[in-house]
């Protein structure tokens, strides 16, 4: 019998393989992936954020431990666990050179992500180039790893894992990391989390998801019908605003649209929602996917002129493009009459100061509602562009609670071989909201820790013949 | 960009004004017509789209820096980012569009088949660009061509392949100044019509004048293969997403073993001409040594870069050009190999053959320099120059600037 079954192929399962194997455990990966999709969701990442007192490597100055949680405290607005959130962050000030010795190569911020150069160590490659480095390194360590090997049920006595079920086939192991997301990909599951609102309409109908499409959940119900102590609302996740065009799974980064504070948006009906303007970028765009997803059709449109191009990320899809504003209205089927009314006000409501798109400036709207606060500038200049966006998952907060020891719990009691790691547990840090590259944070940390706490566990078991007399 | 202009320019005095017309890539003209991208190239420019907006790979080397300068990807932005790629194959088992994704991003690939296209389209006289089709064919033609020259007139000299021992002096077979003056001619035509190439090449994606500062960056990252490092100092990709030094290190066996036998026959002839010493020269003389260490250069680098090539994944680069890649690496194995054998037996009546043999490959050589993979050296120099230029002009784009 094998000491740890690690199920899942992304970070948090590799991290928690290798850490397991470390200790000395015998270990199975089982990926449900075929090998070209494996890695999960981190096949999609690019960086980790990282708590350090002074300039490491590829980070710049510092960025202590407070200020990250405090940094945590506000996108989550409190719905988070102090414990569980200082406890991955102080992880996050060492597991560095752990990454690197199994191969993670790490290199200074790439462009248009410069303000990230104090907080996220950035991975060369992404995340892809360092789900590649831990399957070599796992497969140099000796960790069996089987692809296209997806658990749908697991054995449990009384809180305790006894075997995993891959349809008839029965895998038995001393102890169990889960570590295979949130159910992101499943959109049966989504469009009952979300639910129907006030307008008849199933929101998640219109749903992209921008990571795996592998992340099914399966195991998530599992445990939740098996009773296992749960956190997290099921309509919180990761969403950011995505290009309207996306394929439905793995979009990834390119169909990010990064124009929005640059210029307006509108809805459907043509009319602005919210201020484009509020604060940087980078710092608001986790929440445009939920604005989107509020609007009707769950559609929204990135409307911006001439002096905005060169000024933004290029996104993957060219933009709708027209020399007047009218026209882009046809071309983009929103009611001309209402489009030209909301343009004309916004217009008429800027009061340019000194445009300076790295500070918060000083263009601002008066008179209008919503208000754009910062880097108002008339929409005047042609050719004029607009980009189509729906709400994009990354991934799902509903996940098992959890201990320092990564443990899996049943009425307040932990397991004593079971385990959880990486996007089926963030939920217990990430109540809702988001700061870039935290998700790989928790599932580093937590996956290590899992990895470890597994290992003991099945060594113990191994020394004692637990596991033989249970068997 | 002094140096490779001037050179440049002297090879255009050199070559005739009617010559010129013959070229067909006429984009490049000041007629403004820009003619459509090939399917080839179209592909590069909507891989770097795709690229564009993740940048993810932007750390192994300089295509990403180079691509995100520019919001579009015009014929010659294509040519020069084709040329600056290494086919390292960092970015391919890194890529999360990489096929099956929908998006299908290969951009080694991609760029391999536009590179193969630019030595053609670039190429002088144009009409041999067409060499580039079937290069194995080219390669094994020019071969028999050489071979069955020399071994002809081998016996013409001598009546037979085989002769009386004759101390290794291969100037009673063939006379000093015939050889020069074959291979002068052969090697000078080869040169110029590089030189034109790359003229041509450099004029569609020049960026301005070059600095010592950029000059001496880019010479360093040509003779250091620097993006054949990973960007992380590990190497490139071969049969699958390890890294490792291999290429990098029998690529630098296979170029300084081409210049340490570069270098011995220069010696050899400032030796001949200036000091009136002639051929054959001891074991321990200069020439000699220079060519058994280049010889030896040249058996280990092109045998492992044979290796490599045959173990490559199909995915990384163009399978369509491995019989060029296989038949100069080939041509090279043969050239040190002959060459050495023609060392150690010089002194027996197998010489006469050997040294037709020897001749005939080098002479294979030298005819396909210009049409053949040989080219890739001169034009990714030209394009690692021109990133060097280019990274120290100011960027007219401001992404991200917050």
């Amino acid at each position: 019998m094998i000491d740890v079954l690690v199920i899942g192929g992304g970070n948090a399962a590799l991290c928690a393989a290798l850490m397991a194997r470390e200790a000395g455990a015998s270990v199975l990966l089982l990926e449900s992936a075929p090998p070209e999709w494996r890695g999960g969701n981190s096949q999609h990442t690019r960086n980790l954020r990282c708590m350090h007192d002074e300039p490491q490597d590829v980070l710049l100055e510092a960025y202590p431990e407070e200020e990250f949680w405090q940094d945590l405290l506000k996108v989550t607005g409190g719905i988070t666990n102090e414990h569980l959130a200082r406890t991955a962050i102080r992880h996050s000030a060492t597991c560095r050179t752990w990454m690197r010795k199994h191969g993670v190569n790490f290199q200074p911020p790439l462009s248009g992500t410069l303000h990230l150069a104090r907080t996220n160590a950035f991975f060369m490659g992404g995340g892809k180039a360092l789900v590649n480095a831990y399957f070599r390194s796992a497969q140099d360590l000796g960790v069996e790893v089987r692809y296209n090997s997806p658990v749908d049920a697991l054995e449990l006595d009384n809180g305790k894992f006894v075997a995993a079920r891959i349809g008839n086939e029965r895998i038995e192991a001393r102890s169990c990391v889960l570590a295979c997301g949130g159910f992101e990909s499943n959109l049966a599951w989504m469009r009952e989390a979300w639910g129907q609102n006030e307008r008849g309409e199933w929101p998640a109908d219109n749903f992209l998801i921008r990571g795996t499409r592998y992340n099914m959940g399966v195991l998530l119900k599992f445990m939740i019908d098996a009773g296992a102590d749960i956190i997290g609302d099921p309509s919180q996740s990761h969403c950011v605003a995505i290009d309207a065009r996306a394929p439905l799974y793995d979009g990834g980064i390119c169909t990010r649209i990064d124009c929005v504070s640059l210029g307006v948006v509108v809805n459907r009906d043509a009319k602005r929602f919210y201020d484009e303007g509020e604060d940087f970028w980078p710092k608001r765009y986790a929440i445009w996917g939920r604005l989107t997803a509020m609007q009707p059709g769950q559609i929204a449109y990135s409307i911006i002129d001439a002096k905005a191009v060169g000024r933004f990320m290029p996104p993957v899809f060219p933009g709708t493009k027209a020399d007047t504003l009218p026209e882009l209205a046809r071309l983009l089927g929103l009611d001309e009459a209402e489009f030209m009314r909301t343009i004309d006000s916004y217009n008429a409501a800027c009061k340019i100061g000194t445009f300076d798109h790295t500070t918060l400036d000083d263009c601002h709207t008066e008179g209008i509602t919503p208000a754009k606060t910062h880097w108002a500038r008339p929409i005047d200049t042609g050719p004029f562009y607009g980009y189509p966006v729906r709400p994009g998952i990354t991934f799902t907060y509903l996940g098992l609670k959890v201990d320092d020891k990564a443990t899996v719990h049943f009425d307040g009691k932990p397991s004593e071989n079971l385990f959880v790691a990486g996007e089926m547990m963030a939920g217990n840090v990430l109540g809702k909201g988001y700061t870039a590259g935290v998700g790989m944070t928790i599932g580093t940390a937590f996956g290590r820790i899992a990895g470890e706490s597994a290992a003991a566990a099945a060594i113990q078991r191994r020394d004692s013949g637990v596991a033989r007399e249970a068997a | 960009m002094k140096q490779l202009e001037a050179l440049t320019r002297e090879a255009e005095a050199l070559a005739s004004p009617g010559a010129m017309k013959e070229q067909t890539v006429r984009w490049m003209g000041k007629e403004g017509a820009v003619p459509a991208l090939t399917a080839n190239e179209a592909e590069v420019g909507r891989m770097m789209e795709i690229c564009n907006a993740c940048r993810y790979c932007e750390g192994f080397c300089a295509v990403f820096p180079a691509m995100s300068r520019r919001l579009e990807f015009n014929k010659a932005d294509i040519h020069y980012l084709a040329n600056l790629c290494h086919n390292c194959g960092a970015c391919l088992p890194a890529c999360q569009y990489a096929p099956p994704h929908e998006f299908g991003v290969n951009v080694p690939q991609a760029m391999a088949k536009v590179r193969v296209q630019t030595y053609a389209d670039y190429a002088w006289p144009a009409a041999l660009g067409k060499l580039y089709q079937h290069n194995g064919l080219t390669l094994s033609l020019s071969t028999a061509a050489g071979l069955a020259l020399f071994l002809v007139l081998t016996v013409m000299m001598t009546g037979s392949l085989f002769h009386e021992p004759l101390q290794g002096n291969f100037y009673a077979i063939f006379p000093h100044n015939t050889l020069a003056l074959i291979f002068g001619v052969v090697f000078g035509l080869a040169i110029l019509a590089l030189g034109i190439g790359v003229t041509r090449f450099w004029r569609n994606v020049s960026p301005g004048e070059a600095s010592g500062v950029a000059i001496a960056e880019a010479t360093t990252n040509a003779l250091g293969l620097k993006y054949l490092d990973g960007g992380h100092g590990k190497g490139c990709n071969d049969e699958d997403d390890r890294f490792t030094l291999r290429r990098r290190r029998y690529h630098h066996f296979t170029f300084y073993g081409f210049m340490l036998c570069f270098a011995a026959t220069s010696v050899a002839t400032l030796y001949h001409y200036l000091l009136d010493l002639h051929a054959p020269y001891p074991f321990f003389s200069l020439p000699v040594l220079l060519g058994t260490a280049g010889g030896i250069g040249l058996i280990i680098g092109p045998a492992g870069l044979l290796w490599l090539n045959l173990r490559r994944n199909p995915e990384q680069g163009d399978v369509a050009q491995r019989p060029m890649d296989r038949g100069f690496i080939s041509l090279l194995l043969l050239i040190s190999i002959t060459g050495l054998l023609l060392l150690a037996l010089r002194d027996t009546s197998a010489m006469g053959l050997l040294l037709a043999v020897h001749l005939g490959v080098v002479m294979a050589l030298f005819l396909t320099l210009p049409y053949g993979k040989f080219a890739h050296g001169i034009y990714r120099s030209a394009a690692l120059l021109k990133w060097s230029i280019e990274k120290r002009q100011p960027t007219k784009l401001k992404l991200g600037a917050d």
